[in-house]
Protein backbone atom coordinates (compact mmCIF):
# COMPACT_ATOMS: atom_id res chain seq x y z
CA UNK A 1 0.00 0.00 0.00
CA UNK A 2 2.90 2.32 0.56
CA UNK A 3 3.34 2.67 -3.16
CA UNK A 4 0.05 4.46 -3.52
CA UNK A 5 -1.08 8.05 -3.42
CA UNK A 6 -4.50 9.66 -3.51
CA UNK A 7 -6.15 11.01 -6.62
CA UNK A 8 -9.02 13.46 -6.68
CA UNK A 9 -10.94 14.59 -9.71
CA UNK A 10 -13.10 17.60 -8.94
CA UNK A 11 -15.58 19.23 -11.29
CA UNK A 12 -17.60 22.35 -10.51
CA UNK A 13 -20.60 20.19 -9.73
CA UNK A 14 -19.14 17.54 -7.52
CA UNK A 15 -16.18 15.48 -6.47
CA UNK A 16 -16.11 12.97 -9.27
CA UNK A 17 -13.53 10.61 -7.91
CA UNK A 18 -11.45 10.16 -4.82
CA UNK A 19 -9.38 7.04 -4.68
CA UNK A 20 -5.92 5.63 -4.52
CA UNK A 21 -3.61 4.70 -7.33
CA UNK A 22 -0.03 3.72 -7.88
CA UNK A 23 0.26 5.49 -11.20
CA UNK A 24 -1.68 8.19 -12.99
CA UNK A 25 -1.03 9.29 -16.54
CA UNK A 26 -2.20 12.78 -17.41
CA UNK A 27 -2.24 14.56 -20.77
CA UNK A 28 -0.21 17.55 -19.70
CA UNK A 29 -0.04 20.54 -21.96
CA UNK A 30 3.47 19.70 -23.10
CA UNK A 31 3.04 15.97 -23.41
CA UNK A 32 1.82 12.98 -21.51
CA UNK A 33 3.09 12.63 -18.02
CA UNK A 34 3.14 9.68 -15.67
CA UNK A 35 2.96 10.41 -12.00
CA UNK A 36 4.14 8.02 -9.33
CA UNK A 37 4.32 8.34 -5.59
CA UNK A 38 6.70 11.01 -4.21
CA UNK A 39 6.69 13.02 -7.38
CA UNK A 40 7.96 16.51 -6.69
CA UNK A 41 5.28 19.20 -6.22
CA UNK A 42 3.87 20.11 -9.58
CA UNK A 43 1.35 22.43 -11.13
CA UNK A 44 0.40 22.10 -14.75
CA UNK A 45 -2.59 22.31 -17.01
CA UNK A 46 -4.02 19.77 -19.36
CA UNK A 47 -4.89 19.48 -22.99
CA UNK A 48 -7.76 17.32 -24.23
CA UNK A 49 -6.93 13.71 -23.62
CA UNK A 50 -7.23 10.74 -21.37
CA UNK A 51 -6.46 10.49 -17.71
CA UNK A 52 -5.48 6.94 -16.91
CA UNK A 53 -5.63 5.93 -13.30
CA UNK A 54 -3.88 2.67 -12.52
CA UNK A 55 -4.88 0.83 -9.43
CA UNK A 56 -5.97 -2.78 -9.07
CA UNK A 57 -8.00 -1.93 -12.13
CA UNK A 58 -7.51 0.74 -14.73
CA UNK A 59 -9.84 3.70 -15.04
CA UNK A 60 -9.90 6.07 -17.95
CA UNK A 61 -11.42 9.53 -18.08
CA UNK A 62 -11.72 11.77 -21.06
CA UNK A 63 -11.24 15.47 -20.33
CA UNK A 64 -11.31 18.64 -22.36
CA UNK A 65 -9.17 20.80 -20.17
CA UNK A 66 -8.09 20.96 -16.60
CA UNK A 67 -5.56 21.97 -14.01
CA UNK A 68 -3.42 19.61 -12.00
CA UNK A 69 -1.70 20.05 -8.72
CA UNK A 70 0.42 17.39 -7.11
CA UNK A 71 1.56 17.99 -3.57
CA UNK A 72 2.25 15.77 -0.55
CA UNK A 73 1.28 12.66 -2.47
CA UNK A 74 -2.08 14.08 -3.29
CA UNK A 75 -2.96 14.52 -6.93
CA UNK A 76 -5.66 17.06 -7.54
CA UNK A 77 -7.29 17.36 -10.94
CA UNK A 78 -9.66 20.27 -11.49
CA UNK A 79 -11.63 20.06 -14.67
CA UNK A 80 -14.85 21.54 -15.96
CA UNK A 81 -15.99 18.18 -17.32
CA UNK A 82 -14.64 14.66 -17.12
CA UNK A 83 -16.23 11.60 -18.63
CA UNK A 84 -15.55 8.02 -17.75
CA UNK A 85 -14.62 6.28 -20.98
CA UNK A 86 -16.81 3.30 -20.18
CA UNK A 87 -19.90 5.43 -19.74
CA UNK A 88 -19.70 7.05 -23.15
CA UNK A 89 -22.94 7.27 -25.04
CA UNK A 90 -22.81 5.55 -28.40
CA UNK A 91 -22.50 8.62 -30.53
CA UNK A 92 -20.62 10.86 -28.11
CA UNK A 93 -17.27 10.24 -29.74
CA UNK A 94 -18.56 10.74 -33.26
CA UNK A 95 -20.40 13.90 -32.35
CA UNK A 96 -17.47 15.37 -30.50
CA UNK A 97 -15.20 14.73 -33.47
CA UNK A 98 -17.69 16.34 -35.75
CA UNK A 99 -18.14 19.49 -33.67
CA UNK A 100 -14.39 19.75 -33.14
CA UNK A 101 -13.77 19.52 -36.87
CA UNK A 102 -16.38 22.17 -37.51
CA UNK A 103 -14.71 24.38 -34.99
CA UNK A 104 -11.35 23.84 -36.61
CA UNK A 105 -12.69 25.06 -39.92
CA UNK A 106 -13.86 28.40 -38.56
CA UNK A 107 -11.19 30.92 -39.32
CA UNK A 108 -10.95 33.02 -36.18
CA UNK A 109 -9.08 30.70 -33.89
CA UNK A 110 -5.59 31.12 -32.57
CA UNK A 111 -2.74 28.71 -33.18
CA UNK A 112 -2.96 27.53 -29.62
CA UNK A 113 -6.60 26.65 -30.02
CA UNK A 114 -5.90 24.95 -33.31
CA UNK A 115 -3.29 22.83 -31.60
CA UNK A 116 -5.64 21.87 -28.80
CA UNK A 117 -8.52 21.03 -31.06
CA UNK A 118 -6.54 18.91 -33.47
CA UNK A 119 -5.16 17.14 -30.46
CA UNK A 120 -8.65 16.48 -29.22
CA UNK A 121 -9.64 15.01 -32.56
CA UNK A 122 -6.65 12.69 -32.51
CA UNK A 123 -7.49 11.41 -29.06
CA UNK A 124 -11.11 10.88 -29.96
CA UNK A 125 -10.21 9.03 -33.13
CA UNK A 126 -8.00 6.73 -31.12
CA UNK A 127 -10.91 6.03 -28.83
CA UNK A 128 -13.11 5.04 -31.71
CA UNK A 129 -11.01 1.98 -32.43
CA UNK B 1 -69.47 46.02 11.26
CA UNK B 2 -69.03 43.71 8.28
CA UNK B 3 -71.92 41.43 7.55
CA UNK B 4 -71.77 37.70 8.16
CA UNK B 5 -71.49 37.01 4.48
CA UNK B 6 -68.54 39.35 4.06
CA UNK B 7 -66.71 37.68 6.90
CA UNK B 8 -67.35 34.26 5.44
CA UNK B 9 -65.93 35.34 2.11
CA UNK B 10 -62.84 36.79 3.71
CA UNK B 11 -62.15 33.66 5.68
CA UNK B 12 -62.42 31.65 2.54
CA UNK B 13 -60.06 33.86 0.60
CA UNK B 14 -57.45 33.88 3.35
CA UNK B 15 -57.67 30.12 3.56
CA UNK B 16 -57.01 29.71 -0.13
CA UNK B 17 -54.05 32.07 0.09
CA UNK B 18 -52.77 29.96 2.90
CA UNK B 19 -53.00 26.90 0.72
CA UNK B 20 -50.87 28.55 -1.93
CA UNK B 21 -48.19 29.73 0.47
CA UNK B 22 -48.11 26.32 2.07
CA UNK B 23 -47.59 24.65 -1.27
CA UNK B 24 -44.85 27.12 -2.18
CA UNK B 25 -43.15 26.47 1.10
CA UNK B 26 -43.15 22.76 0.46
CA UNK B 27 -41.80 23.15 -3.06
CA UNK B 28 -39.09 25.49 -1.81
CA UNK B 29 -38.13 23.03 0.90
CA UNK B 30 -37.71 20.26 -1.64
CA UNK B 31 -35.72 22.46 -3.97
CA UNK B 32 -33.65 23.80 -1.11
CA UNK B 33 -32.31 20.39 -0.27
CA UNK B 34 -31.07 19.92 -3.78
CA UNK B 35 -29.68 23.41 -4.10
CA UNK B 36 -27.92 23.10 -0.79
CA UNK B 37 -26.38 19.83 -1.85
CA UNK B 38 -25.17 21.43 -5.07
CA UNK B 39 -23.71 24.38 -3.23
CA UNK B 40 -21.82 22.10 -0.91
CA UNK B 41 -20.58 19.94 -3.74
CA UNK B 42 -19.41 22.97 -5.64
CA UNK B 43 -17.37 24.39 -2.81
CA UNK B 44 -14.27 22.15 -3.10
CA UNK B 45 -13.69 23.15 -6.70
CA UNK B 46 -13.55 26.87 -6.08
CA UNK B 47 -11.61 26.37 -2.88
CA UNK B 48 -8.92 24.26 -4.50
CA UNK B 49 -8.77 26.62 -7.43
CA UNK B 50 -8.07 29.50 -5.05
CA UNK B 51 -5.46 27.40 -3.34
CA UNK B 52 -3.59 26.66 -6.53
CA UNK B 53 -3.64 30.30 -7.52
CA UNK B 54 -2.38 31.26 -4.10
CA UNK B 55 0.51 28.84 -4.45
CA UNK B 56 1.22 30.14 -7.92
CA UNK B 57 1.27 33.76 -6.90
CA UNK B 58 3.67 33.03 -4.09
CA UNK B 59 6.19 31.56 -6.43
CA UNK B 60 5.79 33.93 -9.31
CA UNK B 61 9.19 35.17 -10.30
CA UNK B 62 8.48 38.48 -11.91
CA UNK B 63 5.53 40.32 -10.39
CA UNK B 64 5.94 43.16 -12.88
CA UNK B 65 4.91 40.97 -15.74
CA UNK B 66 2.21 39.06 -13.93
CA UNK B 67 -1.11 38.87 -15.74
CA UNK B 68 -3.30 41.89 -15.29
CA UNK B 69 -6.21 39.79 -14.10
CA UNK B 70 -4.20 39.13 -10.99
CA UNK B 71 -2.57 42.44 -10.28
CA UNK B 72 -5.14 44.79 -11.77
CA UNK B 73 -4.60 47.50 -14.31
CA UNK B 74 -2.93 49.74 -11.80
CA UNK B 75 -5.76 52.21 -12.17
CA UNK B 76 -8.75 52.70 -9.95
CA UNK B 77 -11.09 54.55 -12.19
CA UNK B 78 -13.98 52.43 -13.33
CA UNK B 79 -15.84 49.65 -11.62
CA UNK B 80 -17.83 46.77 -12.99
CA UNK B 81 -20.47 45.35 -10.69
CA UNK B 82 -22.07 42.01 -11.41
CA UNK B 83 -25.38 41.75 -9.62
CA UNK B 84 -26.68 38.24 -9.17
CA UNK B 85 -30.32 37.97 -8.20
CA UNK B 86 -33.23 35.62 -8.68
CA UNK B 87 -35.69 35.57 -11.54
CA UNK B 88 -38.63 34.95 -9.26
CA UNK B 89 -40.09 36.89 -6.42
CA UNK B 90 -41.89 35.84 -3.26
CA UNK B 91 -38.72 34.98 -1.49
CA UNK B 92 -38.66 37.45 1.38
CA UNK B 93 -35.77 39.84 1.55
CA UNK B 94 -33.58 37.80 -0.75
CA UNK B 95 -33.51 40.14 -3.73
CA UNK B 96 -33.84 43.32 -1.70
CA UNK B 97 -30.91 42.42 0.50
CA UNK B 98 -28.56 42.04 -2.44
CA UNK B 99 -29.87 45.22 -4.02
CA UNK B 100 -29.55 47.14 -0.79
CA UNK B 101 -25.91 46.19 -0.47
CA UNK B 102 -25.30 46.83 -4.15
CA UNK B 103 -26.94 50.25 -4.04
CA UNK B 104 -24.82 51.22 -1.08
CA UNK B 105 -21.73 50.33 -3.07
CA UNK B 106 -22.99 52.05 -6.21
CA UNK B 107 -23.52 55.22 -4.24
CA UNK B 108 -20.04 55.06 -2.81
CA UNK B 109 -18.47 54.45 -6.21
CA UNK B 110 -20.34 57.32 -7.78
CA UNK B 111 -19.68 59.72 -4.91
CA UNK B 112 -15.97 59.09 -5.37
CA UNK B 113 -16.34 60.26 -8.93
CA UNK B 114 -15.62 56.91 -10.49
CA UNK B 115 -17.23 55.27 -13.47
CA UNK B 116 -19.83 52.64 -12.71
CA UNK B 117 -20.88 49.78 -14.96
CA UNK B 118 -23.39 47.15 -14.05
CA UNK B 119 -24.11 43.69 -15.36
CA UNK B 120 -27.45 42.49 -14.07
CA UNK B 121 -28.10 38.78 -13.86
CA UNK B 122 -31.65 37.87 -12.95
CA UNK B 123 -34.69 40.01 -13.62
CA UNK B 124 -35.73 40.81 -10.08
CA UNK B 125 -32.57 42.66 -9.21
CA UNK B 126 -32.72 44.60 -12.43
CA UNK B 127 -36.25 45.75 -11.62
CA UNK B 128 -35.11 47.08 -8.30
CA UNK B 129 -32.13 49.06 -9.49
CA UNK B 130 -33.60 50.15 -12.82
CA UNK B 131 -35.05 53.42 -11.61
CA UNK B 132 -31.99 54.81 -9.97
CA UNK B 133 -29.17 53.10 -11.79
CA UNK B 134 -30.77 51.93 -15.03
CA UNK B 135 -28.47 54.01 -17.19
CA UNK B 136 -25.38 52.27 -15.82
CA UNK B 137 -26.55 48.80 -16.77
CA UNK B 138 -24.53 47.67 -19.76
CA UNK B 139 -25.61 44.06 -20.01
CA UNK B 140 -28.39 41.95 -18.64
CA UNK B 141 -28.73 38.22 -18.42
CA UNK B 142 -31.59 36.03 -17.40
CA UNK B 143 -31.59 32.28 -17.17
CA UNK B 144 -35.26 32.03 -16.41
CA UNK B 145 -35.88 29.12 -18.73
CA UNK B 146 -33.05 27.10 -17.26
CA UNK B 147 -34.15 24.71 -14.57
CA UNK B 148 -30.75 24.47 -13.06
CA UNK B 149 -27.81 26.72 -13.57
CA UNK B 150 -24.83 24.84 -14.89
CA UNK B 151 -21.21 25.77 -15.31
CA UNK B 152 -21.89 26.83 -18.91
CA UNK B 153 -24.02 29.77 -17.80
CA UNK B 154 -21.33 30.89 -15.40
CA UNK B 155 -18.86 30.65 -18.23
CA UNK B 156 -20.98 32.86 -20.48
CA UNK B 157 -20.88 35.60 -17.89
CA UNK B 158 -17.24 34.93 -17.07
CA UNK B 159 -16.27 35.29 -20.71
CA UNK B 160 -18.24 38.49 -20.97
CA UNK B 161 -16.44 39.93 -17.97
CA UNK B 162 -13.05 38.93 -19.35
CA UNK B 163 -13.86 40.34 -22.75
CA UNK B 164 -14.77 43.68 -21.21
CA UNK B 165 -11.64 43.59 -19.12
CA UNK B 166 -9.44 42.99 -22.14
CA UNK B 167 -11.10 45.91 -23.86
CA UNK B 168 -10.03 48.00 -20.90
CA UNK B 169 -13.60 48.77 -19.97
CA UNK B 170 -13.08 48.61 -16.23
CA UNK B 171 -10.38 48.31 -13.59
CA UNK B 172 -12.11 46.46 -10.81
CA UNK B 173 -14.89 43.94 -10.77
CA UNK B 174 -17.23 43.10 -7.93
CA UNK B 175 -19.70 40.29 -7.57
CA UNK B 176 -22.87 40.73 -5.52
CA UNK B 177 -24.65 37.66 -4.26
CA UNK B 178 -26.13 36.04 -1.19
CA UNK B 179 -23.91 33.67 0.69
CA UNK B 180 -25.82 30.69 2.01
CA UNK B 181 -25.04 30.15 5.64
CA UNK B 182 -28.06 28.20 6.72
CA UNK B 183 -31.76 28.08 5.97
CA UNK B 184 -32.62 31.23 7.87
CA UNK B 185 -29.40 33.17 7.44
CA UNK B 186 -28.19 34.39 4.10
CA UNK B 187 -25.55 37.04 4.01
CA UNK B 188 -25.43 39.43 1.06
CA UNK B 189 -21.87 39.71 -0.11
CA UNK B 190 -19.67 41.83 -2.31
CA UNK B 191 -16.72 39.90 -3.60
CA UNK B 192 -13.93 41.40 -5.59
CA UNK B 193 -12.96 39.14 -8.46
CA UNK B 194 -10.71 41.39 -10.52
CA UNK B 195 -7.99 41.88 -9.50
CA UNK B 196 -8.12 38.50 -7.84
CA UNK B 197 -8.41 38.84 -4.13
CA UNK B 198 -6.89 35.86 -2.49
CA UNK B 199 -7.35 35.13 1.15
CA UNK B 200 -4.14 34.06 2.76
CA UNK B 201 -4.55 31.10 5.00
CA UNK B 202 -2.71 31.55 8.25
CA UNK B 203 -0.90 28.35 8.99
CA UNK B 204 0.31 27.54 5.52
CA UNK B 205 2.94 30.25 5.50
CA UNK B 206 5.66 28.12 7.00
CA UNK B 207 5.63 25.07 4.80
CA UNK B 208 6.12 26.85 1.55
CA UNK B 209 6.57 24.35 -1.22
CA UNK B 210 8.48 25.08 -4.37
CA UNK B 211 6.58 23.67 -7.29
CA UNK B 212 7.65 22.44 -10.62
CA UNK B 213 5.72 24.24 -13.31
CA UNK B 214 4.99 23.03 -16.72
CA UNK B 215 4.78 25.25 -18.77
CA UNK B 216 5.97 28.47 -17.06
CA UNK B 217 4.13 30.06 -14.13
CA UNK B 218 2.90 32.98 -16.17
CA UNK B 219 1.42 30.75 -18.78
CA UNK B 220 -0.40 28.64 -16.24
CA UNK B 221 -1.66 31.73 -14.52
CA UNK B 222 -2.92 33.14 -17.76
CA UNK B 223 -4.85 29.97 -18.35
CA UNK B 224 -6.06 29.63 -14.81
CA UNK B 225 -7.21 33.14 -13.96
CA UNK B 226 -10.03 33.35 -16.50
CA UNK B 227 -11.17 29.95 -15.31
CA UNK B 228 -11.08 31.18 -11.77
CA UNK B 229 -13.43 34.02 -12.64
CA UNK B 230 -15.99 31.64 -14.11
CA UNK B 231 -15.53 29.41 -11.10
CA UNK B 232 -16.16 32.22 -8.67
CA UNK B 233 -19.24 33.26 -10.60
CA UNK B 234 -20.46 29.70 -10.61
CA UNK B 235 -19.91 29.43 -6.90
CA UNK B 236 -21.90 32.61 -6.43
CA UNK B 237 -24.67 31.13 -8.56
CA UNK B 238 -24.88 28.02 -6.44
CA UNK B 239 -24.84 29.95 -3.20
CA UNK B 240 -27.49 32.23 -4.59
CA UNK B 241 -29.73 29.35 -5.66
CA UNK B 242 -29.57 27.78 -2.23
CA UNK B 243 -30.16 31.13 -0.56
CA UNK B 244 -33.13 31.86 -2.76
CA UNK B 245 -34.87 28.64 -1.85
CA UNK B 246 -34.01 29.00 1.82
CA UNK B 247 -35.25 32.53 1.87
CA UNK B 248 -38.43 31.59 0.06
CA UNK B 249 -39.06 28.75 2.44
CA UNK B 250 -38.84 30.95 5.52
CA UNK B 251 -40.88 33.69 3.87
CA UNK B 252 -43.62 31.28 2.89
CA UNK B 253 -43.55 29.63 6.29
CA UNK B 254 -44.17 33.01 7.86
CA UNK B 255 -46.90 33.78 5.37
CA UNK B 256 -48.64 30.51 6.14
CA UNK B 257 -48.47 31.17 9.83
CA UNK B 258 -49.77 34.70 9.45
CA UNK B 259 -52.64 33.47 7.31
CA UNK B 260 -53.49 30.94 10.02
CA UNK B 261 -53.57 33.65 12.65
CA UNK B 262 -55.75 35.80 10.47
CA UNK B 263 -58.19 32.96 9.90
CA UNK B 264 -58.44 32.40 13.65
CA UNK B 265 -59.12 36.06 14.28
CA UNK B 266 -61.73 36.29 11.54
CA UNK B 267 -63.45 33.14 12.75
CA UNK B 268 -63.80 34.58 16.24
CA UNK B 269 -65.23 37.77 14.75
CA UNK B 270 -67.60 35.73 12.63
CA UNK B 271 -68.85 33.66 15.55
CA UNK B 272 -69.26 36.72 17.68
CA UNK B 273 -71.40 38.58 15.19
CA UNK B 274 -73.39 35.45 14.49
CA UNK B 275 -74.12 35.14 18.19
CA UNK B 276 -74.98 38.82 18.40
CA UNK B 277 -77.50 38.54 15.62
CA UNK B 278 -79.12 35.46 17.19
CA UNK B 279 -79.40 37.23 20.52
CA UNK B 280 -80.91 40.21 18.79
CA UNK B 281 -83.51 38.06 17.07
CA UNK B 282 -84.36 36.31 20.32
CA UNK B 283 -84.91 39.62 22.09
CA UNK B 284 -87.15 40.75 19.27
CA UNK B 285 -89.26 37.58 19.47
CA UNK B 286 -89.54 37.70 23.25
CA UNK B 287 -90.44 41.35 23.37
CA UNK B 288 -92.96 40.75 20.58
CA UNK B 289 -94.58 37.93 22.56
CA UNK B 290 -94.66 40.04 25.73
CA UNK B 291 -96.54 42.88 24.08
CA UNK B 292 -99.38 40.59 23.10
Amino acid sequence: MSEKFTVEIITPNKILLKSEAYEVIIPSYEGEMGILKDHIPLITFLKPGLIIIKDSEEKKYFIDEGTVEFVNNNLLILTSAAKNVESFENNFVEESIKSAEEHLKSSDISDKERYLISNKIDVLKDLRK
Amino acid sequence: MPSLDDLKKRIKSVKSTQKITKAMKMVAAAKLRKAQENAEKGRPYSLKMQNIILNLTKSISDPQNAPKLLTGTGKDKSYLCVLLTADRGLCGGFNSNICKLAKLNFKKILSEGKILKIIAVGTKGLDQIKREYGKYVIKKFSFKDKKQISFDEAQIIGNEVIKLFNQDEFDKCFLFYNNFKNVITQIPQAQQIIPAEIQESKDKEENFISYEFEPEEDEILEDLLPKNISTQIFKAFLENAASEQGSRMTAMDNATRNAGELVDKLTINYNRSRQASITKELIEIISGAESL
